[in-house]
């Protein structure tokens, strides 16, 4: 029996240069990798792969293509299914959806599918235009609110299938968590507004510094004209630790230190207006992608530590592996089983040290978690200069605020019927972070997907093409 | 793109200008703010709203020029634009009828202050005003303010016009029963103007003002801590009952940037 020959590594800048850039850490496989890599695939007849992704791009498809040199005939193969693949071929949690399937990684390392499906749609941003599709319309008018992946997954599938699309964004970009919140060393946002533009392509129109609930309510669209209306506004209300001393000059929640950074370019101040401050020693609490983001920003931004507060294990911290090992290896320094009580600060009102409380792991409850608890009398403090709180996020408030009989959980995020994403409201349907709570692109783009189909059949009966 | 189809000067370094933005002229009330941002590495910063026109499809705004994004912002002239401009944000003023009210403003908000007046004596309120600046020439709208009160009142904190600092506040306290107080202006003016008030027992709106990024409830940079709780002013205001907010915190956490300011300042001075 042949051995299998093990995944091509994908190359990276080195540590101790990334540090001190904001440049992509992940250089991307280059043609002769990428065939290498493809030539590993068995093109399964029925592939398990597949099964792993909630948007159901045709990997045996598109690695075939890759194979055969036809790199741009791969691009298009994913974007059949995927209007974001140069973004999910970077930030999918791949390693729990399509690769955790390939049946290759029973025995050994399974098809790098992600780094595969990146490598393709870089090849066509490169070497192709993007062209303006002809779509005829013969549909209705939809609405979308949110432009992050679960909107113009919405956009772009409602639009392929004949209907008149608007975006409504708040912000002044489009991308949603993929401008404002996952940085530029991750996923560049020239990158990410490459494939808003393949999506505007599509007949889309995307209306910024239009904030729903506030400009317009649910209602007044449906006056407008809307013939229904998806709501795609994602959970970016930052949670905090409320203990005292939150409020203290230095401690930022992680999105407004992710926003200024990223969104604004604060790193580029003052050649860019936004201000961001960072002192020398760091501490970020919390253990997820936001947390390692942000961890790593500040490194970036010219911190001499920086620092993770975690109030649980390493094997229980939520993060990709790919970016616990990236961070590491910059130099990121992590503070396990340690939960902070208290934000100290000077008398001119900033940070000067946090004091934490060391926590133990109880035996695993009913749901298998292991619950931390602290240990009486062992109170210690750090000094921080910047403290970055990174527990994550509750949905965005304004649209439950303003809209009347849309059902919410107690947590903030909207109640749909899971079969069709419908809301309690008939023509209104939601997907993505605001309704699963913070999640990943990937399930966002799934339930848009799911929603955009069930759109299209709301639409049609509706307009009586269908009965 | 959002053109400015009039511009004019109030004072030295204080502008008016009316922006064509239909849609959220159609939705503004009195007490909501824009963000705004003029140019492609320009930062994101909020200025209430203080008139709008349905029909003409504007928006008024009046702004300080304090620093490098108001200076330049006051550098357009009519027919240019600005880049950016969502809103309205935040919550309207609740704008019911009190009964007798004092409102007091204070140097640039005197004309987002103006606003509430129009619309609260509309439902029938009985409006005493107070509206004050450092000096003389930094006055703004008295005599439109003055049209819409009943009784009304200069104050300079140099005494070049009107009466002299804050203090005589207490006098008008004395003299007249108030059902309650609306203030807009210096977040240390807010401060004095919901002490004194407190110790008459006057329900007191306060807009309050901290640093935005986004203005949609997605950074906390908003938060003020009001009655014992924390609450983001983009979302839960910009109004909020003045006997619970924590001024000195909001006043502090409002300087954090100035050290960066004064760089951006000086190097787009240099230039
Ligand atoms: C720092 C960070 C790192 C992450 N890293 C990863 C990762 O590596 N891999 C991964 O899979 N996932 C990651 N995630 C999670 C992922 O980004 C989100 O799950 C995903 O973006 C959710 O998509 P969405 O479309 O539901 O919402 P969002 O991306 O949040 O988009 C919502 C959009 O709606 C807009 N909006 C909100 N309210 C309104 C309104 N009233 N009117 C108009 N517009 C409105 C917002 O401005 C925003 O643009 C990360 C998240 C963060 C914050
Ligand atoms: C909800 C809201 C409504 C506002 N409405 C108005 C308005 O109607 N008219 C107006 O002129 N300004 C208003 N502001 C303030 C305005 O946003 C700031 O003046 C502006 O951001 C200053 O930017 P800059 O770059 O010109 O000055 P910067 O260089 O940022 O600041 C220069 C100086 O102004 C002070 N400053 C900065 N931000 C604020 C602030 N938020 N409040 C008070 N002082 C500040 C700084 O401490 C510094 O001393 C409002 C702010 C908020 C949050
Ligand atoms: S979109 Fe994500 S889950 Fe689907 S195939 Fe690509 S990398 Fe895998
Ligand atoms: S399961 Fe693995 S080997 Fe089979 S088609 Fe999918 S990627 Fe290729
Ligand atoms: S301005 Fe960001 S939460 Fe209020």
């Amino acid at each position: 029996m042949t051995a299998i020959k093990s995944q091509v590594d994908m190359p990276r800048q080195e540590p101790n240069e990334r540090i001190k850039n904001f440049d992509e850490v992940a250089i991307g496989y280059n043609a002769e990798m990428a065939l290498e890599e493809a030539s590993r695939c068995l093109n399964c007849p029925k592939p398990q792969c597949v099964k792993g992704c909630p948007v159901e791009v045709p990997i045996p498809e598109f690695i075939k293509l890759i194979k055969e040199g036809n790199y741009i005939s791969a691009a298009k193969k994913i974007k059949e299914k995927n209007s974001l693949p140069a973004v999910c071929g970077r930030v999918c949690p791949q390693e729990d959806q399509c690769q955790k399937n390939c049946v290759l990684g029973i025995r050994g390392d399974p098809i790098a599918i992600g780094r595969l499906e990146r490598f393709a749609s870089d090849w066509e941003r490169k070497y192709s235009k993007i062209e303006k599709q002809e779509i005829q319309f013969k549909g209705g008018r939809v609405a979308v609110i949110g432009s992050g992946p679960a909107g113009l997954t919405v956009a772009a599938d409602l639009a392929k299938l004949g209907h008149k699309v608007t975006i409504f964004e708040s912000l002044h970009a489009a991308g949603g968590v993929l401008m404002y919140g996952i940085p530029e060393f991750r996923l560049p946002k020239e990158i990410v507004q490459y494939e808003v533009e393949y999506v505007n392509s599509l007949g889309v129109e995307i209306k910024l510094d239009s904030t729903i609930g506030r400009l317009a309510t649910i209602q007044e669209l449906f006056d407008d004209g809307y013939d229904a209306i998806f709501i795609g506004s994602g959970a970016g209300l930052p949670n905090f630790l409320i203990i005292p001393g939150e409020n203290l000059k230095g401690v930022y929640s992680a999105n407004e230190f992710l926003i200024r950074t990223n969104l604004m370019k604060a790193y580029k101040f003052p050649e860019y207006d936004t201000p961001i401050r960072v002192g020398k020693r760091v501490g970020v609490i919390g253990a997820g992608n936001v947390a390692m983001d942000s961890a790593r920003c500040a490194l970036r931004l010219g911190a001499e530590q920086s620092n993770i507060i975690y109030r649980r294990g390493r094997d229980e911290m939520p993060a990709r592996i790919e970016e616990v090992e990236n961070a590491e290896e910059e130099g990121i320094h992590f503070e396990f089983l340690t939960n902070p009580i208290r934000f100290i600060g000077n008398s001119r009102g900033f940070l000067e040290k946090v004091e934490c409380i060391h926590m133990k792991l109880s035996e695993p409850d009913s749901s298998g978690r292991r619950r931390p608890e602290p240990i009486p009398g062992s109170e210690f403090t750090i000094e921080l200069d910047t403290a970055i709180i990174a527990i994550g996020q509750s949905p965005n408030p304004i649209i439950q605020q303003t809209t009347q009989g849309l059902e919410t959980t107690r947590h903030g995020t909207i109640i749909v019927n899971e079969d069709s994403m419908e809301t309690k409201i008939p023509g209104v349907f939601a997907g993505g972070d605001v309704v699963s709570g913070a999640a990943t692109v990937i399930s966002a783009m799934g339930a848009g997907k799911l929603a955009a189909k069930s759109m299209h059949q709301y639409i049609l009966s509706k307009k009586g093409i269908l009965q | 793109m959002y053109e400015i189809v009039h511009k004019e000067a109030l004072s030295p370094n204080i502008k008016l200008i009316e922006v064509k933005a239909p849609a959220v002229a159609k939705k503004t009330k009195p007490g909501q703010f824009v963000i705004i941002r003029i140019h492609e590495k320009g930062e994101r910063f909020p200025i209430t709203i203080s008139n709008s026109n349905k029909d003409e499809g504007t928006i008024q705004l009046i702004f300080a020029e304090v620093g490098k994004s108001s200076i330049l912002l006051g550098k357009l002239n009519e027919g240019e634009s600005i880049l950016n401009l969502a809103g309205p944000l935040g919550n309207a003023t609740d704008t019911k009828d009190y009964g007798n009210i004092l409102c007091v403003g204070g140097g640039v908000m005197v004309g987002a202050l103006l606003f509430q007046m129009k619309v609260l004596k509309g439902s029938g309120n009985n409006i005493t005003t107070i509206i004050g600046a450092r000096s003389k020439d930094r006055l703004i709208l008295i005599d439109e303010a003055r049209k819409y009160s009943d009784d009304f009142y200069v104050a300079t904190d140099d005494g070049s016009e009107g009466r002299q600092g804050i203090e005589f506040l207490k006098e008008i306290l004395q003299q007249k029963r108030f059902d309650h107080v609306f203030t807009m202006g210096p977040t240390s003016m807010q401060k004095i103007v919901s002490e004194y008030t407190k110790s008459y027992n006057i329900p007191t709106t306060v807009n309050l003002f901290p640093i935005m990024v986004d203005g949609t409830g997605m950074c906390g940079a908003c938060r003020v801590t009001v009655g014992n709780t924390t609450r983001f002013a983009c979302v839960h205001g910009p109004d909020f009952d003045g006997h619970q907010v924590d001024f000195d915190e909001l006043i502090s956490r409002m300087r954090f940037y100035n050290p960066n300011e004064k760089i951006a300042m000086v190097l787009y001075e240099g230039v």
